[in-house]
């Protein structure tokens, strides 16, 4: 039985986000942690393929591009990870037989890529003023080799951590709504993993609602 | 997705401000759009904005066989990726026309001049020489992709960075960039290209179109130059005819524009150097610009941890209360038949319950004597029964249990 300490204070890297940073499409914004970098762009409600369409809801597609070489596996199962999360907060039956398509670019990955993807996947949501039940936000923590638990961890932390979790966190009750994990660890982990990503996500929200607050103030 | 038509309305006073020498967005027939260059954390990354138009360019290298007929030379792979993010109609995975097109125009760009010394790259002839590859990703189309990609190549290989290699007779080092630092390509001429888009059979053009201009073109020159008024590739698309004096005309006005970017490219580069040479910070969240009400930076922040193990504990305490549920443990009936749970129960059947020891789940005819342990039976029923799972779920099927 591991005893992880609850005595380290974990920290979370810098953030930055821009939103409506692109003129083609209908919602757009670029979130950073730290020096990991992704871009996301929403095109929606539009025309969707006969053989995609549904019937009483919108069609939610995913793609995420890596900066080098083709989209492969790993990219695929990220995608549908993100695109688990946008369903279930997408208030999708407002649109039906439409498509909704979500393309994430990775610009720069130094770890926590899962859930940088998720908060920006959000905020393109936010920027194109689709209806959603609740925000969301991707916090990754990672198990250190001797029992540390590390929230928001560098490409370097990531590669040197016994475990590596990435929870989607929702807005209104704190839930998990997502979770992809890595490597092995123990029930008592998992769940102070959980009450940490809770916690930080707090902070991810309020940071939202800032940015959101400053976009459609008044004065700077 | 498909794209939304262009309207005649809209196609007819396109034409006809371009008759009368007037541009959409204000700008004089030969005039550029503001070109911006960013660079990125690591050596190799670019971003070029061309007006609303934005591309990256990445490149990355590694160590691969060479093509047999060059052994001593290395291996340059341009790939344009049309991200459906830049445009509704950009199809991820399909190769169309457009893509085709850029790539294409990409390499004549940039392989066929002879710009990047290919011969420095080799390592050891006929076994290891170097693959740089160039990926571009489009990320916003508002015109012009291909002056914006060219721009983003070049200007990433100049910036980009390959590992130190040591040879010690047989042995090959390769050093890691904390080892040794890193080394750039050698770049001998930097090419861009400069479009020109011809309305009304050639009677009128226009230098680096907007996507609304883009719509309504015939046709499409593409002039590739470097800044010693070489000229390195000229492409024609559209089915145009163009005089002679006009193509002289053309490149003329190339040569300008070439030679400012190449300054632009330059002063970028050199600025990006001093930046990394200061030793701050150069990565994404430093380049966004905060002046902007759409944008927003926050510091590094700390996470309160204080109750964080007694609120795991205390998840997990509740997830005690209830008790576990009971994964029944097959069951051998009858040799080479496994059995787990109890299957779809009869109507009017009391429930029998069975309390079962672990037992092991593979058993093949002749061991499952051995591997059959002891089952307990519950004190509650005296009648034991065992229910084979099978299709038709009128059908009781009563077997005997082996002991």
């Amino acid at each position: 039985n591991h005893k992880v300490s609850a005595s380290n204070n974990v920290s979370l890297r810098e953030f930055g986000c821009e939103q409506n940073l692109l003129s083609r499409p209908d919602g757009s914004a670029s979130f950073v942690q730290g020096d990991t970098s992704v871009m996301a762009g929403v095109y929606g409600p539009a025309e969707v393929k006969v053989s995609k369409e549904i019937y009483d809801r919108a069609t939610l597609e995913v793609l995420l591009q890596p900066k080098v070489g083709p989209a492969g596996v790993r990219e695929q199962s990220q995608e549908q990870c993100v695109r688990e999360t946008c369903e279930a907060a997408l208030l999708l039956s407002l649109h039906p037989r439409s498509s909704l398509t979500l393309i994430l670019q990775v610009l720069h990955d130094d770890g926590s890529l899962l859930s940088c993807c998720l908060n920006a996947a959000c905020m393109a949501l936010m920027d194109a003023g689709l209806s959603m039940s609740c925000l969301f936000c991707g916090v990754t923590c990672a198990i250190g080799a001797d029992g540390d638990i590390i929230a928001d961890p560098t490409a370097a932390q990531e590669k040197e951590s016994r475990a590596l979790m990435t929870f989607a966190i929702d807005s209104t009750e704190r839930r998990v709504m997502m979770s992809s994990t890595k490597g092995s660890f123990s029930v008592q982990e998992l769940q102070e993993c959980v009450a940490v990503s809770q916690k930080a996500s707090e902070k991810v929200f309020q940071f939202y609602r800032d940015s959101v607050r400053r976009r459609y103030s008044k004065n700077l | 997705m498909k794209e939304t038509p262009l309207s005649n309305c809209e196609r007819d006073f396109l034409l006809r401000a371009i008759e009368e020498k007037k541009r959409l967005d204000g700008r004089q027939t030969y005039d550029y759009r503001k070109l911006k260059i960013t660079f990125g954390t690591d050596y190799g990354c670019c971003f070029v904005d061309l007006g609303q138009t934005r591309v990256m360019a990445q490149v990355s290298c590694e160590l691969v066989a060479p093509k047999e007929n060059r052994p001593t030379e290395g291996i340059l792979f341009f790939n344009i990726e049309l991200s459906p993010m830049a445009s509704p109609s950009f199809e991820q995975g399909r190769q169309s026309e457009l893509s085709v097109k850029l790539n294409r125009q990409l390499e004549r760009c940039l392989r066929n001049s002879k710009c990047i010394d290919t011969e420095s790259l080799c390592v050891v002839s006929g076994e290891k020489v170097w693959q740089v590859r160039v990926d571009v990703h489009t990320l916003n189309n508002d015109g012009n992709l291909m002056d914006a990609a060219s721009v983003a190549a070049i200007t990433a290989l100049c910036h980009f960075r390959r590992p130190d290699v040591a040879i010690q007779g047989e042995e090959v080092t390769v050093f890691s960039p904390e080892e040794r630092d890193p080394i750039p390509l050698s770049v001998y001429h930097m090419p861009i290209s400069v479009s020109f888009a011809f309305f009304q059979q050639g009677t009128f053009l226009l230098v680096d179109p907007c996507e609304r201009e883009e719509r309504v073109m015939d046709g499409l020159l593409m002039i590739a130059m470097n800044k010693h008024r070489e000229i390195c590739s000229i492409q024609s698309s559209g089915g145009i005819m163009l005089l002679k004096d006009q193509v002289m005309r053309c490149s003329k006005i190339a040569s300008v524009k070439v030679s400012e970017i190449t300054e632009l490219i330059s002063q970028a580069l050199l600025n990006d150097k001093a930046a990394r040479k200061a030793g701050g910070k150069c990565g994404f969240a430093e380049s966004m610009p905060q002046d902007r009400i759409t944008a927003l930076k926050m510091d590094q922040t700390d996470v309160e941890m204080t109750n964080v193990s007694q609120t795991g504990s205390g998840v997990i305490l509740q997830g005690d209360e209830a008790p576990p549920p009971t994964v029944p443990s097959p069951v051998v009936p009858v040799p080479g038949v496994g059995q787990v749970g109890q299957g779809l129960q009869s109507w009017g059947l009391e429930e029998e319950e069975e309390d079962d020891d672990d037992e092991e789940e593979e058993s093949s005819g002749d061991d499952q004597v051995e591997e059959v342990t002891q089952i307990k039976l519950s004190e509650k029923d005296k009648k034991e029964a065992v229910v084979e799972i099978s299709d038709s779920e009128e059908e009781e099927v009563e077997v005997d249990k082996l002991n």
